[in-house]
């Protein structure tokens, strides 16, 4: 029984490789070979819809392996998203180069504050692999330092969502100073090139489509090869009787903070992949509303289940998508309905009403 | 902190601790002296002096409130005792260590309500409890061999689960439960076994078989059982301790301390 048995069985594989073929294969093809008059063309406006809602899908992913299966509902992923966005914004920053709006060598802001050089946050900013190794470490390192306090100290359940939601919005205040480094309140934008190729053509676009699209299944995989393993069967054993696990043996601390941190990186990465595609990161994205929300799209999928969260960010967000166009006011009106329609009615989310469906399907055909 | 100290000798004691295996060689295996404890102003240890030798089967009984959970978690190092001595053989001193060292030092509790994990098979459970490197890493990367199997397999039997291994323990009855627990507990090879009313809820049937189980694990586990209900405590019971108001009452065999003019006025009279 190899790994691959143990990930999926023959119907998972079989519609992961459908996906990855429309991902890989049939979105190019339909933006790009296709011609824009036609029927069948996908427009850059809907391929940047659908890279930002993968990325939001490897989020909710992050948070369900968390929240799901660890018990620990930390309202603040938000900020290491951001955190991720940051690392690679200020890389795109630099990539302008001199055809900002001043034409100088910093980045427009810092000559509209009149700034001379670049703070030291900003070192090695214009390499493409420092912005990455920042995109990993930079949430990966506050949530290893700030969840060994938090666990160590037997910070649980709410409390701990509290404290992770305090952190996203002193974090977002910080960044909302001009002195901080980061562009205040208009953070980055205007980004021209990444790696040299230009960020607006539609090869560009499809190729990050495509990178996220390898994201997404890599971390969907990653996530169901940790929740098989007896890691994992050790982390929704925390979640259900921690003490229980801390009397068998088990040093519980280290096992959330390792869950907690990898959640965390997850959640950057997503931030990096998300900035270039929508072209804008702003201390908006550490708001504590943002990190609600994303807890929002694993309730709404089914908690503990990974394919749900998935299903989730898609389909909050592309509810989200059309009422902000249709009916801008009534968003979070509909948004607070939903969240309380499936705490009430659906426990399991849409993965659950699903498997219910086909349980009920099939014995009604036996 | 302790990773390295576990790398050093895998699964086993804890290597910092002084001489790390229990050096038992004096025959007694759990040393409790003048153990106090309080929780705002109530006593529930009272100068309590115990000491248990090793592959002894003890009792422990006691009316409400006369410490004996009290004493189950300083020994298993969920409460710290205010003064005292608690030293697991030798050399361990249990009031420095962990709940996870303690478990790894080899001393294994069940407590008062099951507490299996519930979204778990009976299997998983017993996995989860198997006695290993129980480092994040190690757990990461870890397979069940040919041989973890069996062992798994052989308990789910001694604890008459052979056919619920692949049930969701959740689902379990209540006494089914009690032994799953019961098999959690051995899986993790304990030298020390802590049994917080382990028939609590069972039919006598099960009880009987309780009973037969913990015999035959005497001498090979020193075992402390604290019980309610006396017609199990007959069955088993060598050696009796009464606790009472946070320390020794009487201690002996069951005839002499049911005879024990103190302990019927406390307890057994009422």
């Amino acid at each position: 029984m190899g790994t691959f048995s143990r990930l999926y069985g023959a119907t998972g594989w079989l519609a992961l490789g459908i996906a990855a073929l429309v991902i890989f294969v049939l979105f190019p093809v339909l933006s790009l070979a296709v011609p824009p008059d036609s029927a069948f063309h996908v427009s850059s406006y809907w391929v940047t819809l659908l890279g930002k809602i993968m990325c939001y899908a490897i989020v909710a992913l992050a948070m369900d392996l968390i929240w799901g299966y660890c018990g620990i509902l930390s309202l603040g992923q938000g900020l290491f998203f951001a955190l991720g966005g940051y690392a690679m914004g200020m890389y795109l920053m630099r990539q302008i180069g001199g055809e900002g709006q001043y034409q100088s060598d910093l980045p427009d802001f810092m000559v509209f504050l009149d700034w001379k050089e670049l703070p030291w946050t900003w070192w090695m900013s214009d390499q493409f692999w420092w912005a990455m190794i920042l995109v990993v470490a930079a949430p990966g390192l506050l949530a290893f330092v700030f969840g060994y306090f938090a666990f160590r100290s037997r910070v649980k359940g709410v409390y701990f969502s509290i404290i992770t939601q305090a952190l996203t919005f002193a974090a977002m205040l910080l960044f909302f100073r001009n002195a901080t480094g980061f562009g205040g309140n208009n953070g980055f934008t205007d980004f021209k090139r990444i790696l040299g190729f230009t960020i607006a053509t539609p090869e560009t676009r499809m190729a990050l489509f495509a990178i996220t699209g390898a994201a997404l299944i890599g971390t969907l995989l990653l996530g169901r090869w940790i929740v098989t393993s007896k890691f994992g069967r050790v982390l929704a054993a925390i979640r259900d009787a921690e003490s229980r696990v801390a009397s068998c043996g088990y040093d519980t601390v280290h096992y959330k903070l390792a869950a907690f941190t990898l959640s965390a990186v997850l959640c950057g990465i997503a931030g990096a992949l998300y900035v270039p595609q929508v072209g804008i990161i702003n201390p908006g994205e550490m708001s504590p509303a943002n990190s609600i929300e994303i807890a929002i799209w694993v309730a709404v999928g089914g908690r503990g289940t990974l394919v749900g969260a998935i299903a989730g960010a898609g389909i909050v967000n592309g509810a989200k998508s059309f009422f902000t166009q249709a009916f801008p006011e009534f968003w979070l009106y509909f948004l607070g309905l939903l969240f309380i329609l499936v705490t009430l009615f659906l426990p399991q989310g849409v993965v659950g009403l699903a498997r219910k469906l086909r349980r009920r399907w099939s014995g009604g055909a036996a | 902190m302790s990773s390295n100290a576990l790398a050093a000798n895998e699964g086993g004691a804890f290597s910092h601790v002084a001489s790390g295996e229990l050096d038992a060689t004096h025959g007694v295996v759990l040393y409790l002296d003048d153990l106090s404890v309080s929780f705002d102003g109530f006593r529930a240890l009272n100068r309590l002096s115990l000491a248990i030798d090793l592959g002894e089967l003890r009792c422990v009984i006691g009316p409400n409130g006369a410490g004996k959970t009290t004493m189950m978690d300083v020994i298993t190092g969920k409460t710290r005792p205010d003064s005292g001595t608690c030293f697991f053989g030798q050399t361990i001193d249990l009031t420095r260590l962990s709940e996870a060292e303690i478990a790894h030092a080899g001393i294994g509790r069940k407590f008062q309500r099951p507490t299996i994990f519930e979204h778990h098979t009976a299997f998983e459970n017993l996995e989860l409890a198997m006695k290993a490197d129980k480092r994040v890493r190690t757990t990461l990367l870890a397979r069940l061999s040919d041989a973890e199997r069996d062992r798994i397999a052989d308990m789910l039997r001694l604890v008459r689960l052979g056919d619920a291994a692949d049930r969701v323990a959740g689902l379990l009855s209540h006494g089914q439960k009690q032994w799953l627990e019961i098999g959690m507990l051995l899986m993790q090879e304990p030298r020390l076994l802590l049994l917080d009313e382990p028939v609590a809820g069972m039919t006598d049937d099960e009880t009987d078989r309780t009973a037969e189980l913990f015999l035959s694990l005497a001498g090979r586990h020193s075992l402390v059982v604290v019980e309610h209900d006396m017609a199990f405590i007959e069955k088993i019971a060598r050696k009796v301790t009464v606790l009472h108001e946070g320390s020794v009452l009487a201690e002996g065999a069951m005839s002499q301390v049911q005879n024990d003019p103190k302990v019927i006025e406390v307890y057994l009279g009422r």
